[in-house]
C-alpha cells in the first residue's frame, strides 16, 4: 500500500474502538454536514416514536420529499446570494409572478392567441421557457440595481416583494387558473408525476456509479500530483454507505404505490383484471425531487469547480480581495441574482404543476422558508460560508419539522414559533461551534 | 524637474526608457489633493524606495499604478509607451503585480486559491483544476517558503507570516515584470523579514523591477537603489541611495529638505 506512506500514519490502519475520532478525520468528510444529517436522524426518530410509527413510513417520507423539494430548488441560489453577502426577499413574489405567467401561457396566451389547444404535450415546453427567461430577467433587474445601481440587496429585493405581488394581483383580478396541461402537471409529483419503480431502480444505480466515479477520479488526480489521499478503507467506507443511502431511499419511494382507487381506475382504464388485494403500482421517485436533485448536482458543480463560484466565495470572504485579485465583482453579483430568478421559475413549474392551478397568494412567504433552509445549512451571513448540499438538507429539516407537526396536529401558529425557535438556535449553535475553531 | 538639475545627489536617469513610469499623477478625494504632480520611475532589474509618513500619498500614488486607483489626470508609461490603467486586471495585463499592505486575501480561501484568485487554472471543459493550481503552489510556496505546509485551510487560520507567503506567491508566480510591495515586512517577524529581503534580491536579480512601499527607513535604505521621498502628497525628490545618508533620508521625510540643505540644526532636531 504506497498510501501508507504518503496519509498520517494515525489513518492508516483500521479504526480501534478508541479512535474513532481519527476514524472519523480519515474519512474526510464535511463535520458540519454530518452534524446536520444527524439533527435529521434526531427529528426523524423523534416524530416516529411520538407519533406512534406514523412518521417513518413510505407514504409520509415519499410527501416529504416532493413538499421539500420546492423550497430546496430556491435554496441552492440562496446559498450563493447569501454568500456573497446579499439577501434575496423577493423570491416568494417572484415565484408567484413567475407561476402565474406559466399558468397564463398555457391556459390563456397560447389557446386563445394563438389557437393552440392546450393539450398539446410541448406546450409545457413553451410555458417553462417563458418561465425560466423571465425568471432571469427579473433576476437580472433585480441584480443590476444591486450591483451597479449600488442599492442594498435587502432594499431592492424588498421593493422586488412588493412589486412582483402588486403585479400579480394587478393583472390576475383575482382570478385561479386552472387546470393545466396535463405534462406540466407532471412537475408537481403526484402518483403519475413520479417515476416508477424501474426508472426510480436505474437512477439509483447511476447514482451509485456517479459516487464510484467521483471517489476513483478524485483519487486519481489526487495520486497524479503525489497528494496524499484518503486511506483505502475510508474510500471504501465513503461508497459504501453513499451508494446504500441511495438505494434505501429508491427503495422507500418504491414501497409507496399508488393508492387504491387511482390503481383501480388505471387497471380498468388499460383493462387489467386486479388481482385480490389490489393493483400495487409502485411510485418510485416523484419528478419534483429528481428535478431537485438534478438542479442540486448543477448547483454544486457552478459553487465548487467553476470560476463564477469560487468567485461568488471570494467576495464573501472578503470585497475588496476579490477586486484587486482582477474579479469582476459587480457582473458575478449580478448573475447570482439572474440564477436565483432562473431557479424560482423551475420552484414556480413544481408548485402550480402540484395545485394544478395559479392563485394569487403562491409563493406567500417563501422566502422566509428559503432563507432559513439556506442558515439552517449552514450558510453564514457573515459572507464567504455556505454549501449547497447544506441548504437542501436545511430545506428537509424544515419540512420535517412542520409535517411531523402536522400529524401530531399541532396547529399552524404553534409550528410557527417552533420553527422561528429552532432556526434562532441552529444558527446560534452553529456560530457556537465555528467560535470553538470547529 | 528643476529641482533635479540644482541639487548633486539626485538621481540622473538611467539610460533607455524605463519599465515604468508615472508622471505628473494627481489624485484627489472630495477636493483633498492625495497626490500632487508626481512623477516617479523604475527601471528593470531596479528596486525603488517609495518612502513617507503616513498620509503622504505614496500607497495612493502606487495604487494608481496596480489598478486599484485611476488618476484624475497624469500618464502612466510602460517601456516608454502610454497605457490606460482601468482596473487591476488591466495591471495585471501588463506584468504588474502588487502585494497589498491588507495582503488582499480571501479569508475563507485556501492558499492555492488565493494564488490563482482571478486566473484560475482549468480544465478543457472550464471545470476549476484545483489539483494543478495547488501542485503550482507548492512549487512555488517550495521556494518562498518551505516550511509552509497549510495548503488545505481556509488562509485565515494561518500565521502573519504564512499568509504574507500566499500573498507573495500570487505576485510572483505569475510572472511580474513589475512587483508593487507595499509594506511588505510590516506583519512579519525578524526571521520572516529577513526571507522577504532575502526574495526582494532575488527577484531584482532577475530582472524584474521592484517598487518597495515602507516606513521603515533601514528596510528601504538597505534594499533600495533609488529612494523616492514623498511629503503631504508632493515629491520631495528622488535620490540614488549611495550618495545620501540615512540622515539625508530622514530630513526629506519629515521636513521636505533637499540632502544639500540639511544643516547641523536640523540633524539635532531629527535625533532629539
Amino acid at each position: 500500500m504506497s498510501e501508507a506512506q504518503t496519509a498520517p500514519p494515525t489513518t492508516s490502519g483500521q479504526p480501534t474502538g478508541r479512535s474513532w475520532r481519527t476514524a472519523l478525520r480519515a474519512l474526510e468528510l464535511d463535520t458540519r454536514l454530518l452534524g446536520m444529517i444527524g439533527a435529521l436522524a434526531v427529528i426523524w426518530l423523534f416524530f416516529n416514536f411520538v407519533s406512534g410509527g406514523n412518521f417513518l413510513t413510505p407514504r409520509n417520507l415519499w410527501n416529504l420529499s416532493v413538499q421539500s423539494s420546492s423550497i430546496a430548488i430556491m435554496a441552492t441560489g440562496m446559498v450563493l446570494i447569501i454568500v456573497s453577502r446579499n439577501i434575496d426577499l423577493s423570491v416568494g413574489s417572484m415565484l408567484g409572478l413567475l407561476g402565474y405567467t406559466m399558468a397564463m401561457v398555457q391556459v390563456n396566451w397560447l389557446p386563445n392567441v394563438l389557437g393552440v389547444s392546450y393539450h398539446e404535450p410541448y406546450i409545457w415546453v413553451v410555458a417553462l421557457l417563458v418561465g425560466l427567461v423571465m425568471g432571469a430577467v427579473i433576476g437580472g433587474i433585480t441584480g443590476f440595481i444591486v450591483s451597479y445601481g449600488g442599492v442594498p440587496s435587502f432594499i431592492v429585493t424588498l421593493g422586488g416583494l412588493l412589486v412582483w405581488r402588486g403585479l400579480i394581483f394587478r393583472y390576475a383580478q383575482g382570478q385561479t387558473l386552472a387546470p393545466l396541461n396535463e405534462t406540466f402537471q407532471l412537475f408537481g409529483g403526484g402518483p403519475k408525476g413520479a417515476l416508477g419503480d424501474v426508472a426510480s431502480w436505474v437512477l439509483g444505480l447511476l447514482a451509485c456509479a456517479g459516487i464510484v466515479y467521483t471517489l476513483w477520479s478524485g483519487r486519481r488526480r489526487k495520486r497524479r500530483y503525489g497528494f496524499p489521499v484518503r486511506a483505502m478503507w475510508a474510500e471504501v467506507v465513503v461508497g459504501v454507505v453513499g451508494c446504500v443511502v441511495v438505494l434505501v431511499a429508491v427503495w422507500v419511494a418504491n414501497s409507496y404505490s399508488w393508492p387504491e382507487a387511482l390503481a383501480t381506475q388505471y387497471a380498468v382504464e388499460h383493462g387489467i383484471t386486479e388481482p385480490p388485494g389490489g393493483l400495487i403500482i409502485p411510485t418510485g421517485i416523484a419528478i419534483p425531487v429528481v428535478v431537485m436533485l438534478g438542479v442540486g448536482l448543477v448547483m454544486t458543480y457552478i459553487a465548487t469547480r467553476r470560476r463564477f463560484g469560487r468567485y461568488v466565495y471570494a467576495i464573501g470572504g472578503n470585497p475588496d480581495a476579490a477586486e484587486l485579485g482582477g474579479i469582476n465583482v459587480r457582473r458575478t453579483i449580478m448573475l447570482t441574482f439572474v440564477l436565483m430568478g432562473i431557479l424560482a421559475a423551475v420552484s414556480a413549474a413544481v408548485q402550480t404543476a402540484r395545485l394544478n392551478a395559479a392563485v394569487t397568494n403562491l409563493g406567500v412567504q417563501n422566502e422566509l422558508d428559503v432563507i432559513s433552509a439556506a442558515v439552517i445549512g449552514g450558510t453564514s451571513f457573515a459572507g464567504g460560508i455556505g454549501t449547497i448540499p447544506g441548504a437542501i438538507l436545511g430545506a428537509f429539516v424544515m419540512q420535517s419539522l412542520r409535517s411531523g407537526m402536522l400529524l401530531l396536529n399541532v396547529d399552524s401558529p404553534t409550528q410557527d414559533i417552533v420553527v422561528g425557535m429552532v432556526l434562532v438556535a441552529a444558527v446560534g449553535f452553529d456560530s457556537y461551534v465555528r467560535r470553538r475553531g470547529g | 524637474m528643476t529641482i533635479e538639475m540644482q541639487v548633486p545627489a539626485l538621481a540622473p536617469t538611467p539610460a533607455g526608457p524605463p519599465l515604468a513610469e508615472l508622471r505628473n499623477i494627481y489624485v484627489a478625494f472630495g477636493g483633498v489633493h492625495a497626490v500632487e504632480d508626481v512623477t516617479v520611475d523604475l527601471h528593470a532589474g531596479e528596486v525603488v524606495g517609495l518612502v513617507g509618513g503616513n498620509g503622504a500619498g505614496k500607497s495612493t500614488l502606487i495604487r494608481v499604478l496596480s489598478g486599484a486607483h485611476t488618476a484624475d489626470s497624469g500618464e502612466v508609461l510602460i517601456n516608454g509607451q502610454r497605457v490606460e490603467i482601468r482596473n487591476p486586471r488591466d495591471a495585471k495585463a501588463l506584468g504588474i503585480e502588487t502585494i497589498y499592505q491588507t495582503l488582499a486575501l480571501a479569508d475563507n480561501i485556501d492558499a492555492a486559491g488565493n494564488v490563482f484568485l482571478g486566473r484560475e487554472l482549468q480544465s478543457r471543459l472550464g471545470s476549476l483544476d484545483d489539483a494543478a493550481m495547488e501542485s503550482a503552489t507548492r512549487n512555488v510556496m517550495g521556494r518562498l517558503n518551505p516550511r509552509f505546509r497549510n495548503f488545505k485551510t481556509p488562509v485565515k487560520s494561518l500565521s502573519g507570516g504564512q499568509r504574507q507567503s500566499v500573498a507573495i506567491a500570487r505576485a510572483v508566480h505569475f510572472n511580474a515584470k513589475i512587483l508593487i510591495m507595499d509594506e511588505p515586512t510590516a506583519a512579519l517577524g525578524p526571521a520572516e523579514t529577513a526571507q522577504v529581503r532575502e526574495l526582494v534580491m532575488q527577484l531584482k536579480a532577475e530582472g524584474i523591477g521592484i517598487f518597495l512601499i515602507s516606513h521603515d527607513i533601514h528596510d528601504v535604505y538597505d534594499l533600495s537603489d533609488r529612494i523616492s521621498v514623498m511629503l503631504q502628497g508632493k515629491l520631495v525628490g528622488t535620490v540614488r541611495k549611495e550618495r545620501v545618508t540615512k540622515d539625508e533620508v530622514l530630513a526629506m521625510i519629515i521636513m521636505g529638505k533637499q540632502p544639500g540643505d540639511v544643516t547641523q540644526s536640523d540633524l539635532e532636531e531629527l535625533h532629539g
